[in-house]
């Protein structure tokens, strides 16, 4: 898996608008492969933009991204989607799963516009679901599942491309600390399986983890340190 | 190849839950839109129908008819012109008609009378149409009283009751005599209604008719498209007054769609942005949202053609009979004979289904054209 890689990044909100907001502000940063690099900061201090920047959700007002040689900031709509696609997979805050359909369907969802086998996938996801200790709760409608296993839901989906890449915003934000912590040993398992994950996150349970190689710490928009 | 048949196969599956989702809007609109397919698709099926039957009726009709006008209507024709007719080149048989209208009064209907070309029974005899058999509660052998114009009532035997496939064109039928006829209404022997033509040749049909106004200038010749025509018209006009009450129905089903189609609901907005992030592209969207329009088009469409197909070929559309078939009292119980015109259920299928799906597209596409990135915010 190649490098992330971020340029003179700025993303601006309503640009030209007396509301204009800065969110990231000439960020210049590499995300390693195959390491957990956690993005810390307060509310607001553009954690969330830069993960969807660097996760291809968003285009900069300016700078660059690169994934290895390739420049993502300059692909079509299209590509970008492909890319999204292929290489990351997202874990988000409010967990995002589609209400009404079961957890398995939630779980399959990504792959469906690959057009793989459908036997295939179904026995993947199952076996994902398993993985992460829910697969009795296959059939199950996604409202209906806990906090701590609509998180696993969430991660099962998140793998069910096969990403290099995963990337989770505050995946903490709605778990106590049991599930917090058992939410970091699949983080653990995934750096085993050689992923890359960039989290965003503002929990000590998360950014103190012995399984984070690295923290990088923004504010107002801007890094203000990094840790290794 | 395989591939892009998994791509349908999955996108479809999702598509199919989806719509179970939101059961009580899809099956509202379901029956709403299955109920206007029915009721559109009846018009179209009963008024074919119905003038394919008139067509094949007319089909041994006499190429040509002549009546005589006067002042302006229509009168009695003199015997003397059918030896006038008789002459003209092309003509292959002339023969003077006897038919009319008889007012029943005892139970308040119109009846047709006329003197068929070879009456098999004697003076006094009548065959009756099975609409009269039902309404005078006359069957084989029982006899039946007409008044005469003068006020006499004349008794009838009833030597048969027409069967029921000709019944659109029979159920009102009482079939006389000559002599009877001309004592019933005082119809003098020297005239006749009217006087049928046959011709040998179709295309010398114009020329015949122009030879007639030449020869006889009170006399109008009325030739068998003409009738048609007529036919057509009315049924037309008929079918035209359905379809206007039907525009409220219309109306209705384009609000409902309208608002379906224009008003995406936050949650299928959140949908399409959680999707776009999973890594669908807005083509995979448009797709889902082309299944999802075109599962409950065409399956409305389907049960709505199906049940019009029914109500109209084995009910005898049961629901348009006073509207269309027109007759005061006596309706005739029939059924047409099954006829699909599959230009007018393409028309159906066009103006129903394609734009159901259009419209459920368009804001779908608003959508997905949306940064996924929003989807991170909520």
């Amino acid at each position: 898996m190649m490098m992330l890689e971020l340029k003179n990044i700025r993303k601006v909100f309503n640009q030209g608008k007396s509301y204009e907001l800065v969110a990231v502000d000439e960020v210049t940063v590499s995300l390693e492969a195959k390491k957990i690099t956690v993005l810390k900061g307060p509310s607001g201090s553009g954690k969330t933009t830069l993960l969807s920047l660097a996760g291809c959700m968003a285009r900069p007002t300016s700078g660059r991204i690169f994934l290895g040689d390739r420049e993502l900031s300059s692909l079509p709509e299209r590509f970008l989607t492909e890319i999204r696609r292929t290489h990351f997979g997202f874990i988000f805050q409010q967990f995002n799963l589609v209400k009404g359909i079961s957890t398995l369907e939630n779980v399959m969802l990504p792959a469906y516009p690959l057009g793989g086998p459908h036997s295939a996938l179904k026995k993947h996801a199952h076996e994902l679901l398993e993985l992460f200790g829910i697969g009795g709760r296959a059939s199950s409608k996604a409202e209906w599942l806990s906090g701590g296993e609509a998180q696993r839901t969430a991660t099962a989906r998140a793998l069910i491309n096969d990403p290099p890449v995963i990337i989770a915003d505050e995946p903490t934000a709605h778990l106590d600390t049991k599930l917090s912590r058992e939410f970091m040993d699949i983080v653990g398992r995934l750096k085993e399986q050689q992923k890359t994950v960039i989290i965003a996150s503002h929990d000590p349970l998360v950014y103190e983890a012995a399984v984070i190689d690295r923290v990088i710490t923004m504010r107002d928009g801007k890094i203000e340190g990094l840790d290794v | 190849m395989h591939s892009w048949i998994e791509k349908q196969r999955n996108i479809i599956d999702f598509t199919l839950s989806s719509l179970s989702r939101r059961k009580g809007k899809n099956i509202a609109l379901l029956l709403v839109y299955t109920l206007l397919v029915f009721l559109l698709a009846s018009v179209m099926f009963f008024t074919h129908a119905l003038k394919r039957e008139a067509a094949l009726t007319l089909r041994d009709a006499p190429e040509i008819v002549v009546q005589r006008i006067s002042e302006g209507r229509y009168e009695p024709i003199p015997r003397k012109y059918i030896a006038v007719l008789n002459k003209i080149k092309g003509v292959t048989s002339v023969r003077g008609r006897l038919w009319g209208y008889y007012y029943d009064s005892v139970v308040g209907a119109n009846y047709t009378i006329m003197v068929p070309e070879n009456f098999p029974y004697k003076s006094g005899d009548i065959t009756i149409g099975s609409g009269v058999s039902r309404v005078r509660l006359a069957v084989k052998d029982d006899m039946i009283p007409l008044r005469a114009y003068d006020g006499i009532s004349i008794i009838f035997h009833v030597r048969d009751v027409f069967s029921s496939e000709s019944e659109l064109v029979a159920s009102d039928l009482l079939l006389v005599s000559e002599p009877d006829y001309r004592r019933l209404f005082g119809t003098s022997k020297d005239l006749f209604t009217d006087i049928t033509l046959k011709v040998r040749n179709a295309k010398e049909i114009p020329t015949i008719a122009e030879k007639i106004v030449l020869l006889l200038p009170d006399a109008r010749p009325i030739t068998k498209r003409e009738i048609l025509r007529t036919y057509e018209s009315i049924f037309d006009w008929r079918s035209g007054i359905i379809v206007a009450i039907l525009t409220g129905a219309v109306l209705a089903f384009i609000i409902v769609s309208w608002d379906k189609a224009s008003g995406l609901s936050a949650d299928e907005k959140k949908e399409i942005g959680i999707l776009k992030a999973v890594g669908w592209e807005t083509s995979d969207i448009l797709l889902m949202k082309f299944w999802e329009g075109a599962v409950i088009s065409l399956s409305s469409f389907l049960a709505g053609v199906l049940l019009a197909y029914v109500h109209v070929f084995f009910t005898s559309a049961i629901l348009f009979e006073p509207v269309l078939k027109g007759w005061s009292v006596l309706y005739p119980e029939f059924r047409l004979v099954p006829f699909i015109d599959p230009y007018q259920v393409s028309t159906l299928f066009f103006l129903t289904v394609v734009p159901y799906t259009v419209a459920t597209i368009i804001p779908s596409w608003h959508a997905a054209t949306i940064d996924p990135d929003s989807v991170m915010r909520s």
